[in-house]
């Protein structure tokens, strides 16, 4: 799959000028305009306070914005029902077993455990947690915690995922190895990812787009199309392109902060 | 560490408290003998043991009375407690407007709402003015605790659970009483102990021909300078408090130990 068939994927989410300013006057997002296509991996990637995990929680709907329009391109218009979020901490209930903590989601809307038990099952060997379904969080490493709350975040299949800064707390090794593994469960899943970073290489190391944000107040500089093909692997990692538009993304970046 | 080792300075943690208890009664018993100090001013272990063999059919009597009262405030307060603090986190507005008066009932000293609680029960169901007495003192710190573990409850999940389009039901059963629970255990712990001091305080204040339950037996023993008796009495209380101390320490330890970091066994 390369970037090329992007353009015509049809679109499910638009973003117009959608603004947010909270209650202390502070303004989080200045007038964002994007469009989000089905199946999209999408980076939003800027400094701390540029608004990317406020824009990322009003597309899931947990906050509104205070201008401006989110309009998906469902049957209904809404947002769809599900929807996997994916927090910086693993945000796992520490009383709840492995097994217990991906069920979440499917208990919440009624399902017996039994008859989820196959999905559970499918869910955490995704995430190569099979063997752990009995463990309780706190007995987990950090990437194994963060690895629960993909599984848990997936076992519904979403059509969306979103993700903010899900492995900016984890040692490179794994983060390098959890970037690697949710690509590849993209490719296979092909459901449309909204991931917010700080970290440009991660950025251009997984995303189709890269959407780069600057701050005070928050807004969008600019876009960069990462033109590699997928699977993209250790070999990316070391090749001119990748640097090159680590570079770009970058000075875009900096011309942005410049006043 | 290794296993050896643990279990070694685990019994440790048993053996060196009671070796430090029988050589402070050896103590206490030879300078009662040696310096032979009369029974009224300080009795000789020994005395108090007698004197717990005599009178053990209406010490024991008297320990089931004040064990009855203590543990029914403790279990209303519980419940009490508890259920209060749910409707606090259900509304925002009957908390604002019941909060103060809990406050109040606390700090207002029990011993001087007592005289008024008996008048308004009447002397003749003591029992039930002593119930609603120590319910008074162990009921606040449940609900205070609870109130705030009921509010400390992880936000991102509490959105995780919003975004799942979880009720209020759920969030409060699958996410608000779970996060609260080590508080309220701790909360728990608090008024276990404040039961039985409400229990023995309310005891003293209701006064002579009424009580039948430890409290007065200690008062009762003063007035007779029967001081073995008293001892007996107050080692009894402070079994009594011990053992609902470890009661409610060992419950903590069952529902919390898997996954609470106070509770889980660490490995140095």
């Amino acid at each position: 799959m390369t970037s090329a068939d992007a353009s015509t994927r049809p679109p499910l989410l638009t973003l117009s000028g959608v603004a947010k300013t909270y209650g202390g006057g502070t303004v989080a997002l200045a007038g964002v305009d994007a469009t989000i296509r089905q199946g999209d991996f999408i980076s939003l990637v800027g400094p701390s306070g540029c608004g990317k995990s406020t824009l990322l929680r009003i597309v899931a709907g947990l906050i509104g914005p205070s201008g401006g329009d989110v309009c998906w391109h469902t049957a209904d218009g809404a947002r769809p029902a599900d929807i996997g979020f994916v927090f910086q901490d693993a945000t796992l209930m520490p009383w709840a077993s492995v097994l217990d903590n991906v069920f979440l989601p499917l208990k919440l809307r009624g399902m017996a455990r039994e008859k989820a038990q196959p999905q559970l099952m499918e869910a955490l060997e995704r995430v190569g947690l099979a063997d752990f379904s009995g463990a309780f969080p706190r007995e987990l490493s950090g990437g194994m915690k963060m690895r629960v709350s993909l599984a848990r975040a997936l076992v519904t299949e979403p059509p969306v995922l979103l993700m903010d800064e899900p492995f900016a707390a984890l040692d490179e090794f794994t983060r390098e190895k959890l970037d690697d593994d949710l690509l590849q469960l993209w490719s296979s899943l092909r459901w449309t990812v909204i991931f917010v970073t700080h970290s440009i290489y991660e950025s251009v190391y997984l995303s189709e787009r890269v959407l780069v944000m600057g701050a005070r107040p928050g807004r969008v500089l600019g876009e960069v199309g990462i033109e590699a093909p997928y699977p993209r692997g250790p070999a990316f990692r070391r090749s001119h392109g990748y640097v090159d538009y680590c570079a770009v993304v970058s000075t875009a970046l900096r011309e942005g902060a410049a006043p | 560490m290794n296993g050896e080792d643990s279990s070694f300075s685990r019994a440790m943690r048993v053996v060196v408290p009671v070796v430090v208890g029988l050589v402070f009664l050896g103590i206490w018993e030879a300078f009662v003998r040696i310096g032979d100090v009369p029974p009224f001013v300080l009795p000789a272990p020994s005395r108090i043991w007698e004197s717990f063999i005599l009178n053990f059919g209406s010490l024991m009597a008297s320990l089931w009375v004040t064990l009855r009262v203590t543990l029914a405030a403790f279990l209303l307060a519980a419940v009490g407690g508890i259920g209060l603090a749910i409707l606090f986190s259900q509304s925002r507005r009957i908390e604002m407007a019941l909060f103060p008066y809990a406050v109040v009932l606390q700090v207002t000293p029990v011993v001087a709402i007592a005289p008024l609680v008996l008048i308004w029960v009447g002397y003749d169901r003591i029992e039930l003015a002593l119930l609603i007495l120590a319910w008074i003192v162990a009921f606040f710190p449940i609900l205070s605790n609870t109130t705030l573990g009921l509010r400390s409850a992880d936000h991102n999940l509490r959105d995780l659970f919003r975004l799942y389009g979880a009720s209020r039901w759920q969030i409060l059963t699958e996410l608000q009483l779970p996060s609260a629970l080590p508080y309220i255990l701790a909360g728990m712990k608090i008024s276990g102990g404040l039961a039985l001091i409400g229990a023995v305080v309310a005891e003293f204040v209701a006064g002579s021909g009424t009580g039948t339950g430890l409290a007065w037996r200690i008062v009762e023993a003063g007035y007779r300078l029967d001081i073995p008796r008293m001892f007996a009495a107050l080692f009894l209380l402070s079994a009594l408090g011990i053992s609902i101390f470890f009661c409610l320490t060992w419950v903590e330890h069952l529902l919390l130990r898997r996954w609470h970091e106070s509770a889980v066994r660490r490995e140095f």
